[in-house]
C-alpha cells in the first residue's frame, strides 16, 4: 500500500468533506453524532473511515448520500464537495432533492452491511438492476437487462445468465453483496461508498469480496470510501485511513503511517486491544481501553476521549483539540501530541 | 487385561470433556421422509482439565449447536458426550440437573440473553436458587460475584438495559460463574461488542479461567481471537471437524486445506504483512445435501476423484494434532 506523499494540492480529490456536522434532534436532545469533520478522496483511492458505535461513521456516509432520517437529522454546518464527471462542483451539504437524485447512482453509489435489506425481496436482481440503468440513462428494457448481466459477470457471479433471473432470497448472503455492487457500478460511479460491506460475511466470503472492490477499483479507477469497525480489513483494503470517535476525526494518516506509528492514544488504544502477530509472538496481554463509547447525546467537554485516555490532564477537558499535524499527510486531535510532533515535523 | 488396567485414570489424566461422535440432525417437517439438516456430523474432541478450547468455523460449521448438544441444550441424535467420565448424552431433565450445576453457558447477544424485567441480582439469584446454592448469604454471593466480574455490586438492583453491551456481558458471565461451574461454553461472547470492549471481556475470561481453574471450550469465528486465548482449537466445516490441535501447531503449519484458506483469509492489522490468500471459490453448501466423501472438496483447491469417494479419516499427525485429508502429504510434505 502507498503512503499518499503528494501535498493536498496536488491530490486528484473527487470528494472533500469540510466540518461537517450532522446533528439529531429529539425531545431527549441533540445527538451531536458528526461534530466537524474534515476529510479528502482522491481519485482512485480506498479512504477507510474506521470507528466503534456512535462514532459517527455511518452517519457521515449517510451525510455525503443524503439518506439523513429528515426532519431529525440535519446538516448543521459545514460543505460536501463533490467534483462530478465534468469537473463540475457541487455541494451535497446544499443540493436539492433533484439534484441528489440526478447525483445518487450516477456519481456516487452505496453499499451496505445487510443487502438483503437493501434489495427490493419482489422483484429479480436483473429487473433491479436494469430499473436503475434506465432510470440514469433512458434506453430500453432489454438492453438494460442486457447490461444487468454484463454486470453480474463483472463482479463473477457465476451462471450469470440464470442468476439475473433469481430474486435476492434465492440468494447466500456473498451473492447479495455482488448483486449490490453490481447494482452500484451500474451507471459507473466516480464514488462508491461502502458502509461495512462484508462484516455480515464469512471470513472466506469476505476475503473474496475484498478482492472484488481491489479490482474493480484497477479496472475502473473509481474511489471508495470504505466505512468498518475492523482493523485487520483496514490494513488489508485502505490507502489512507480517518479515525472517528464520538463524532469527530481524531486522526488522519496514510495506511503504514497509522499502524506503524499511531500518534491520537485512541488509535494507540484501538491497536493494543486486538491480538496482532506482534502482540501474540511477545505473548503480551490485551491491553484494553478502559470505560466505554460516550453516549452521543452527552458527551464530555473538550476531548471526547478524555475520560478514557492514560494522558488526560485538566487542560483535555477545556477545550476540544484541534487535528495538528504531526507529520506529513498525518494529523491527530490530540494537544498531548503537540510537543512531540512540533520536534518531527520540523525534522520532515 | 489386568482388573488395574481397566480401572479409571486419574482425573487429572482424563479431559474434563471428551466428546465422541457427536451427531445432531434437525428434521425438516414432521413427516418421517423429511429431509433433515445434518448440523453436526461425527464430531470428536477433547477439552483437557484447565483448558480453552477454540471451536472455530463460518456459519453452517455446526459450531453453536456442538456447543449446545453438548451441553444437552440441543439432544444429540447420537454419540456420546462424556464429562468427567461420565456419559450425559442420555440422561433425562431431572438426572441432568446436578449435572447443569458444573456446566454453563456464556451467550454471544447479551442484549438477548438476559431477561429485562428482572434486575441484575434476580437475575443471579435465579440461578443460585436453581441450584439451591448459597442460600443463607445470597446477597452477600451477588455482590462478590458483581465485583468479581468487574462491575458496582451496588448496581445489583439496576434493569439489563441500564448497562452497556459490555457490562451486559459481564452480568451473563456473573450468572453463568454463579453455580461455580467446572466448565463454561462461551458462545462468540465478544462478537457483538466494540472492539475496545471486546479486549475487557476477553482479559476477565481469562482471568477468571486463571483464577478458578475453569475449563473453557470458545466458540468463535474470529481466529486471532482464538489465536490469542486458546491452548487448543478445533476446526469446523460443514458440520465436521476438519482439524484440531495445540493452537500454536495448527496455525503455525495448519495441515488441512480448509484450515489454509481460512487462516490466509483472516485480515491481519498490518498493511505490510505478506498476503498470500487462497481464495475459496464458492460458498459453504447446503447441509441438507452436503457433498459425498469430503464435505470440503467442492470448494478445495486440492480435491480429486478420490476425495469423493468416503469421509476422510481423522489423521494423527502427533503431538495432538488431528487433519481429515486423504491428500494430506502430497499437498504439505
Amino acid at each position: 500500500m502507498h503512503d499518499t506523499m503528494q501535498t493536498q494540492s496536488e491530490r486528484d480529490v473527487v470528494l472533500s468533506v469540510q466540518g461537517l456536522k450532522t446533528w439529531f434532534h429529539s425531545r431527549d436532545g441533540v445527538a451531536k453524532s458528526v461534530d466537524g469533520v474534515t476529510f479528502d478522496l482522491a481519485r482512485g483511492e480506498t479512504l477507510a473511515i474506521v470507528g466503534e458505535s456512535g462514532s459517527g461513521k455511518s452517519v457521515t456516509s449517510l451525510s455525503i448520500m443524503g439518506l439523513l432520517a429528515k426532519p431529525a437529522g440535519r446538516i448543521e454546518a459545514g460543505k460536501i464537495l463533490l467534483r462530478d464527471r465534468k469537473g463540475q462542483e457541487h455541494d451535497l451539504a446544499q443540493a436539492s432533492a433533484a439534484t441528489m437524485r440526478r447525483i445518487r447512482g450516477a456519481e456516487i453509489a452505496m453499499i451496505f452491511q445487510e443487502p438483503m435489506t437493501s434489495l427490493n425481496p419482489l422483484y429479480t436482481v436483473g429487473d433491479q438492476i436494469a430499473e436503475a440503468i434506465v432510470q440514469h440513462e433512458g434506453g430500453t428494457k432489454a438492453a438494460a437487462l442486457r447490461r444487468a448481466q454484463a454486470l453480474l459477470e463483472r463482479v463473477e457471479i457465476p451462471a450469470a445468465a440464470r442468476r439475473v433471473n433469481e430474486y435476492p432470497h434465492q440468494m447466500s448472503g456473498g451473492m447479495r453483496q455482488r448483486v449490490m455492487i453490481a447494482l452500484a457500478l451500474a451507471c459507473n460511479p466516480s464514488v462508491l461508498i461502502a458502509d461495512e460491506p462484508t462484516t455480515a460475511l464469512d471470513v472466506t466470503v469476505q476475503a473474496q469480496i475484498l478482492d472484488l472492490l481491489r479490482r474493480l477499483q484497477a479496472e475502473s479507477g473509481m474511489s471508495i470510501l470504505f466505512v468498518t469497525h475492523n482493523l485487520g480489513v483496514v490494513a488489508e483494503i485502505a490507502h489512507r485511513v480517518v479515525v472517528m470517535y464520538a463524532g469527530r476525526v481524531v486522526e488522519d494518516a496514510g495506511v503504514n503511517d497509522l499502524f506503524d506509528r499511531p500518534t491520537h492514544p485512541y488509535t494507540q488504544g484501538l491497536l493494543s486491544c486486538i491480538p496482532t502477530a506482534a502482540l501474540l509472538a511477545s505473548r503480551q496481554r490485551l491491553a484494553p481501553i478502559p470505560g466505554n463509547v460516550p453516549s452521543v447525546t452527552a458527551l464530555p467537554a473538550g476531548c471526547t476521549f478524555a475520560p478514557r485516555c492514560p494522558l488526560a490532564s485538566a487542560q483535555c477537558t477545556a477545550a476540544v483539540p484541534e487535528l495538528i499535524p504531526v507529520r506529513p499527510a498525518h494529523h491527530a486531535r490530540c494537544i498531548k501530541v503537540l510537543a512531540s510532533a512540533d520536534a518531527e515535523v520540523s525534522h520532515a | 487385561m489386568s482388573t488395574l488396567m481397566n480401572a479409571p485414570q486419574p482425573q487429572a489424566a482424563a479431559p474434563l470433556l471428551s466428546v465422541q461422535g457427536l451427531t445432531v440432525h434437525f428434521p425438516t417437517g414432521s413427516s418421517r421422509n423429511a429431509p433433515v439438516v445434518r448440523a453436526v456430523e461425527d464430531v470428536s474432541f477433547d477439552v483437557p482439565h484447565r483448558s480453552i478450547v477454540g471451536l472455530v468455523g463460518e456459519s453452517g460449521s455446526g459450531k453453536t449447536t456442538t456447543g449446545r448438544a453438548l451441553l444437552r441444550l440441543i439432544k444429540p441424535t447420537a454419540g456420546k458426550v462424556l464429562f468427567d467420565g461420565q456419559d450425559i448424552s442420555g440422561l433425562d431433565e431431572a438426572r441432568m440437573l446436578p449435572w447443569r450445576r458444573r456446566m454453563q453457558i456464556v451467550f454471544q447477544d447479551p442484549y438477548a440473553s438476559l431477561n429485562p424485567r428482572m434486575t441484575v441480582a434476580e437475575i443471579i439469584g435465579e440461578a443460585l436458587d436453581t441450584h439451591k446454592l448459597a442460600q443463607d448469604r445470597r446477597d452477600g454471593r451477588i455482590r462478590e460475584l458483581l465485583e468479581r466480574v468487574g462491575l458496582n455490586a451496588d448496581h445489583r438492583k439496576r434493569y439489563p438495559h441500564e448497562f452497556s453491551g459490555g457490562q451486559r456481558q459481564r452480568i451473563g458471565i456473573a450468572r453463568a460463574l454463579a453455580v461455580e461451574p467446572d466448565f463454561i461454553v462461551a458462545d462468540e461472547p465478544v462478537s457483538a461488542l466494540d472492539v475496545s470492549v471486546q479486549a475487557q471481556v476477553l482479559n476477565l475470561l481469562q482471568d477468571l479461567q486463571r483464577d478458578l481453574g475453569l475449563t473453557m471450550l470458545f466458540v468463535a469465528h474470529d481466529l486471532a481471537v482464538v489465536d490469542y486465548l486458546c491452548d487448543e482449537v478445533v476446526v469446523m466445516y460443514l458440520g465436521r471437524v476438519m482439524e484440531r490441535g495445540p493452537t500454536r501447531l495448527v496455525y503455525e503449519a495448519p495441515r488441512h486445506p480448509y484450515t489454509q484458506a481460512l487462516l490466509s483469509a483472516a485480515p491481519v492489522p498490518d498493511p505490510r504483512a505478506p498476503r498470500q490468500r487462497i481464495l475459496l471459490k464458492g460458498e459453504i453448501p447446503s447441509p441438507m445435501n452436503p457433498p459425498s466423501g469430503c464435505v470440503f472438496r467442492t470448494r478445495c483447491p486440492h480435491a480429486d476423484a478420490r476425495c469423493a469417494e468416503a469421509t476422510p479419516p481423522q489423521r494423527d499427525l502427533g503431538q495432538g494434532h488431528y487433519a481429515a485429508c486423504v491428500r494430506i502429504d502430497e499437498i504439505t510434505p
